[in-house]
């Protein structure tokens, strides 16, 4: 067995809401989950779901109503914790006053780390989130994606072995996307730990060993994008050409979607054969057939809607 | 011993510089160049005295509008804006934060300080064309405002770790006002036939940090030599009252949930 980056026990939080009677409103119920070093894990839930929730209580932040969190074997409570980890927030935000350069610098030295290594860091790290032409631009000149970028920059500039990175892509151009996802995987190929949460599927399924589901506080599924995925065959998706002034055959011409004359049709795994034959005694011209299989996006989608269908968000009187 | 609340004091000043906190400076010294053209027209006997007067009267009222200013966002505005997630993702204790915070607007508030006494002394040469051994009683009192305005900053921060800047203003802003009448609270309380009243007055009386003995602006004034027991008792004072405040808004600010 591999040593856990990340062990989390019976996690839960609830918030008082309301002025006068308050009641508490469960933000995250009871958590359990292990991550193991060296793993890139992604954490998948629908706004409200809990994730940054959990983050900030992984921080320190935020104080836990139950249960127990360790990283690299030490608790969430120890502060020799945050030597080995790094954590950008949703949506960072840091001192206006500061140049990006500046606030490396500061927070370069909470490390200890001399002068001369301070400055190789901040160098170094700024040229890696491509900033090192901004670095002596102050920090309220930011676009919203600069700022992610410095928020991943300071996140990783001691070389924690844990990274924690709540939204990294949000409000991100596909070229920052890109950035960030090249940053995650140069930090895989390193043998680092980096749990990170995601409303982008396909980042997700292109960068995680494995995900977690969290939906309404609870987590819902574990694994491998590939393991959570069925492989179920739903169906057979025929793209076809037909010549141009004749139609497809009668019978998948109200089924079938069309540019030009080009047609795509879904049918049964049973009907398959028959289907390509119809197509091929109207002299159609055959481009591709494929099995339609499930999506992360779909396996999010059924859990989301399903736990939706059984309650809302968890709610319980004050005691 | 560690080395993080410094990390903190220092970024905490160059916040204070950044946001143009000294530009109070200017304000001073214009006030100082009128003070001392227009104590010329004064007999000169009076003139040193309505100097120091002057000049000691707005080291102690700039100091305090920034103490309370400044004090009362230092903890709300990094919580507000939410630039502590990061920072408390590091290796920092969250007393740790709070102390560099405190250290960090009582050196901006020290740098000030010594600036515009600066200017009161360059005001009263320019008056006096000489300098006088009663000046030490100037610095004395000086020192004494240092000493009450490291109060209110640990005081403003205790409120900052609770409540918005407006209330952390009023309770401070009211805390100070009563500690300037301290004594005659607990006046009030003895002359009432109340033995309740009077014991609850005391009790007032001890509470409150006594700000009135920090004023020795009036004796400086006048010249007269400030007592050596005043000056230690008040310092250890001082010193036990930050170090009460800033432990209750450690214990207050290491368990609250950051929003």
């Amino acid at each position: 067995m591999t040593n856990a980056a990340i062990e989390i026990q019976g996690l839960t939080k609830d918030y008082p809401v309301g002025f006068w009677r308050k009641r508490m409103c469960r933000s995250l119920d009871y958590l359990t989950l292990r991550v193991e070093e060296g793993e890139t894990f992604g954490f998948l839930g629908p706004n409200g779901a809990g994730k940054t929730t959990t983050m900030k209580l992984l921080m320190g932040l935020i104080f836990p109503t139950a249960g127990t969190a360790r990283v690299r074997g030490r608790s969430i409570d120890d502060v020799r914790m945050h030597r080995e980890i790094g954590y950008m927030p949703e949506q960072p935000y840091f001192y206006d006053y500061l140049t990006a350069g500046e606030l490396l610098e500061y927070f370069a030295r909470f490390f200890g780390y001399s002068a001369v290594e301070r400055r190789e860091r901040v160098t170094r790290f700024l040229e890696l989130v491509g900033l090192t032409t901004a670095s002596d631009v102050q920090l309220r000149k930011f676009s919203k994606g600069m700022l992610q970028r410095v928020g991943i920059a300071q996140a990783i500039l001691h070389d924690p072995q844990v990274v924690f990175l709540d939204e990294p892509m949000s409000g991100l151009d596909p070229v920052g996307r890109r950035e960030v996802r090249d940053v995650i995987l140069n930090l895989k190929r390193q043998g680092r730990t980096v749990f990170f949460s995601t409303h982008i599927l396909s980042d997700a399924e292109m960068l995680c060993d494995r995900v977690g589901v969290l939906v309404g506080g609870k987590l819902q599924g574990v694994g491998a994008p590939e393991e959570l995925v069925s492989m179920e065959v739903l169906g057979m998706e025929i793209l076809f050409e037909v010549r141009a002034g004749s139609a497809p055959p009668t019978s998948m011409a109200e089924r079938a979607t069309h540019t030009g004359n080009r047609y795509r049709i879904e049918v049964a795994e049973a009907d398959l054969y028959s289907a390509l034959e119809e197509l091929r005694s109207c002299e159609a011209r055959i481009l591709s057939v494929a099995p339609l299989r499930p999506s992360l996006e779909d396996y999010f989608l059924k859990l989301v809607g399903r736990e939706k269908a059984l309650q809302p968000p968890t709610e319980m009187s004050l005691v | 011993m560690s080395t993080m609340p410094a990390v903190v004091a220092v970024h905490t000043f160059r916040e204070a510089v950044r946001d143009r906190v000294l530009y109070n400076l200017i304000i001073f010294a214009l006030m100082m160049i009128g003070g001392a053209i227009l104590v010329g027209e004064i007999s000169i006997g009076v003139q040193q005295m309505v100097i120091v007067n002057l000049g000691l009267s707005a080291i102690s009222i700039f100091g305090i509008i920034m103490a309370i200013f400044i004090g009362v966002g230092l903890v709300h505005k990094e919580m507000e804006k939410r630039t502590l997630y990061s920072l408390l993702a590091k290796p920092i204790r969250r007393w740790e934060f709070l102390v560099g915070k405190f250290a960090g607007l009582l050196l901006t508030l020290l740098v000030n300080t010594a600036l515009m006494t600066l200017g009161l002394t360059a005001a009263l040469y320019y008056v006096s064309r000489t300098f006088e051994r009663s000046e030490v009683a100037i610095l004395v009192a000086v020192y004494f405002i240092l000493l009450e305005l490291a109060l209110i900053t640990a005081l403003a921060l205790f409120f900052s770790c609770f409540s918005s800047p407006l209330l952390s203003t009023l309770y401070t802003l009211g805390i100070y006002v009563a500690g300037v009448f301290a004594l005659d609270i607990k006046g009030v309380g003895e002359y009432t036939q109340s033995p309740a009243m009077a014991a609850g007055a005391r009790f007032v009386y001890y509470l409150l940090p006594n700000f009135h003995n920090f004023n020795v602006i009036a004796a400086a004034a006048h010249g007269e030599t400030i007592p050596f027991t005043l000056i230690w008792h008040n310092t250890l004072y001082a010193a036990l009252y930050v170090i009460l405040i800033l432990v209750a808004a450690s214990a207050v600010f290491s368990g609250r949930n950051l929003k």
